[in-house]
């Protein structure tokens, strides 16, 4: 760029990668009115919007700068350009205040609570529906429920009962340390039995079911969401909460208590076989001991629970997901989300099921 | 005007499996020129733009594109080559966690080292060009129309002033009016940015509007290349049915009334 006599001249190419080095500051100050592009090599929208941009410096009050040595096609090209200008300054994002972080606060708060209600709502609708459907069973859909009783429930067993089975051998290793202290090594036992059976088999079950299942149901139904499958549905009169919660939610009620008794087993196998490496109760005495010792309570009480965390899995995976909007990024924002509500909630619910049980007393 | 083309492709096979979509095709796209590439559905007018641009691997022949293997080049040469053309995928293809303005940024942001001011000014002066509202700027694909996501799809495609625009069905699954303004934008995007562009398209008015050539796929290769009026001479069963039945006929008499 040289600045001559009134007339800026621009040389070489005007292009994306080039612009950036230009500045129009001197052109400004030298009060030039004409611009020429004589010497000019390739030209493209960017070069067009520089040379726009050092015209509108040059004209600071309404004074049009002169454009010499334009070909027709670049004066096509800096016409379009100028017509499509966008206008000045996007206002920049004002700053926040103390008031609107409150808001925000405020609104968050509410809209937890309105989730909170929204869920119960879902839980209602898919309650009703089970009990719909207990009374015309012809219109369950079988084969969709067996699928999913495949997918949460076969096709979790290794893993399940690889975490558990890893989870007794580590209560019998921890326990054996403390326990030898006091040569109290044999109620090793009860410790693993009632630890196991009555917490650990099943809520580790449920957290692990909640990030494989869970997160599945999530990312399945927000996809068909996504596509306007859910919608398509509802137009051929078919039922979503039918069709896609109900298989998949029963799938998890019937199969997380099994899931449950499997993870049972592999857990007491686990510390049965620890504690007879490393503290020498032989399975005989780890048996007749399990068997004598053990109330069938905590058992049961393990038991009793599985439904319920598998109710809570279901409804949290199908519910996040019927929530997806058009975007990617929704998608995996909710299907996190899902997990760790499910997570939180089925401890949660954990906890209040052991002050029922502690209550009542069993 | 003698000229080579920007565009070779010889010998090109595509396979999937044991579905032979392209058996020996060969297609020449001049530089400056409107290609308009038509054929069935299914006979693979996407693949071959897939494979021209280098995101399918053909099974055997050359394709250049500025006289350069797409195929057989360094990952360094690709990215330059990259940068050279532009691609609009059919319903736009937006990255869905941005919006219009960044979409169209997007490119601009990976390829240069540009000022986040510059790359914006220049981002809306696209978007602008391609006829979207400034309302559009901040606004989420999902929250886009149909034919504003085809239009902000086009402004991410041109966002690095490409020589070469590849568009898949730009006109499809719009109003007549949408896809004849959109026609129009083509033609005066090529006529002001000299593009060459390549188009893949069912859209009878299309190619009337704006095509220089039209290059017909069928049979696994390209069975004719000409101007409009070249096609109707055509003896092949499927290029008569096309450019001569109810639709094309109805296509002709529009031009001619305008």
């Amino acid at each position: 760029m040289t600045i001559d006599a009134g007339t800026v001249t621009l040389r070489g190419d005007l292009v994306i990668s080039t612009i950036e080095s230009l500045s129009w500051a001197a052109a400004a100050q030298s009060g030039a009115t004409t611009i020429n592009l004589d010497a000019v090599g390739r030209f493209d929208t960017a070069g067009a919007w520089a040379v726009v941009e050092l015209d509108r410096a040059l004209s600071p009050q309404g004074r049009k700068a002169t454009l010499a040595g334009a070909t027709d096609l670049q004066a096509e090209l800096l016409a379009t350009i100028r017509d499509n200008m966008p206008d000045d300054g996007a206002p920049a994002a004002p700053r926040r205040t103390i008031a609107e972080l409150l808001d925000t606060f405020g609104r968050r708060t509410a809209h937890s609570f309105g989730q909170a209600i929204a869920i119960t709502g879902f839980l209602g609708q898919v309650v009703s529906t089970i009990a719909y459907l207990a009374l015309h069973p012809r219109q369950v859909r079988w084969t969709a429920m067996f699928y999913h009783m495949q997918q949460v429930g076969l096709s979790a067993v290794p893993i399940v009962s690889l975490m558990a089975f890893l989870i007794g051998v580590v209560l019998a290793f921890q326990g054996a340390a403390q326990l030898r202290q006091f040569g109290a090594e044999v109620f090793v036992v009860d410790l693993i039995a009632i630890s196991i059976l009555r917490e650990l088999g099943i809520l580790l079950t449920a957290i692990i079911v909640a990030g494989r299942s869970g997160s599945a149901f999530t990312a399945a139904i927000g996809s068909m969401k996504m596509r306007e499958e859910i919608d398509a549905m509802r137009t051929l009169g078919l039922d979503p909460v039918t069709i896609l919660v109900v298989p998949r939610t029963l799938a998890l009620i019937f199969m997380l208590p099994v899931l449950g008794v499997i993870a049972n087993a592999a857990g007491l196998f686990g510390g049965a076989l620890m504690s007879w490496i490393e503290l020498g109760v032989s399975p005989g005495v780890f048996q007749i001991r399990f068997a004598t010792n053990t109330d069938v309570w905590h058992f049961g009480v393990g038991m009793i629970k599985a439904p319920f965390f598998a109710l809570i899995i279901g409804i949290i995976g199908c519910y996040q997901g019927m929530q997806v909007e058009g975007n990617a990024e929704s998608l995996g924002r909710l299907t996190s989300l899902s997990v760790v509500l499910s997570i939180f909630l089925v401890i949660t619910a954990d906890a209040l099921f052991s002050i029922f049980f502690a209550i009542v007393g069993v | 005007m003698p000229q080579d083309p920007i565009i070779r492709v010889r010998g090109l096979v595509t396979r999937f499996g044991t579905h032979t979509v392209h058996d020996g095709l060969d297609l020449d796209v001049m530089r400056g020129e409107i290609i308009g590439v038509v054929g069935g559905s299914g006979t693979g007018k996407s693949v071959l733009l897939q494979s021209i641009v280098g995101l399918l691997k053909p099974a055997s022949g050359q394709i250049t594109v500025f006289g350069q293997s797409v195929r057989d080049t360094s990952d360094h040469d690709y990215r330059e080559l990259r940068k050279r053309w532009g691609v609009m995928f059919q319903d736009g293809a937006l990255f869905s966690s941005l919006n219009v303005q960044q979409n169209v940024e997007a490119p601009m942001r990976e390829q240069l080292d540009l000022r986040a001011e510059t790359r914006t000014a220049l981002a809306r002066i696209k978007i602008r060009m391609v006829g979207l509202h400034e309302d559009a700027f901040d606004k989420l694909p999902a929250e886009l129309s149909g034919g504003m996501r085809k239009r902000a799809g086009f402004a991410r495609a041109i966002a690095l002033d490409p020589e070469i625009v590849f568009l898949d069905e730009p006109t499809a699954g719009l109003d007549p009016i949408g896809a004849a303004a959109f026609d129009k934008l083509i033609a005066q995007l090529r006529a002001t940015l000299g593009l060459t562009v390549f188009l893949v398209t069912h859209d009878l008015d299309s190619l009337h509007a704006i095509c220089d050539r039209i290059a017909v796929i069928a049979e696994k290769r390209v069975i004719a290349t000409g101007t409009m009026a070249e096609m109707q001479e055509v003896d092949h069963p499927w290029v008569a049915a096309y450019f001569k039945g109810p639709r094309a006929r109805a296509a002709l008499a529009q031009k001619d009334i305008a």
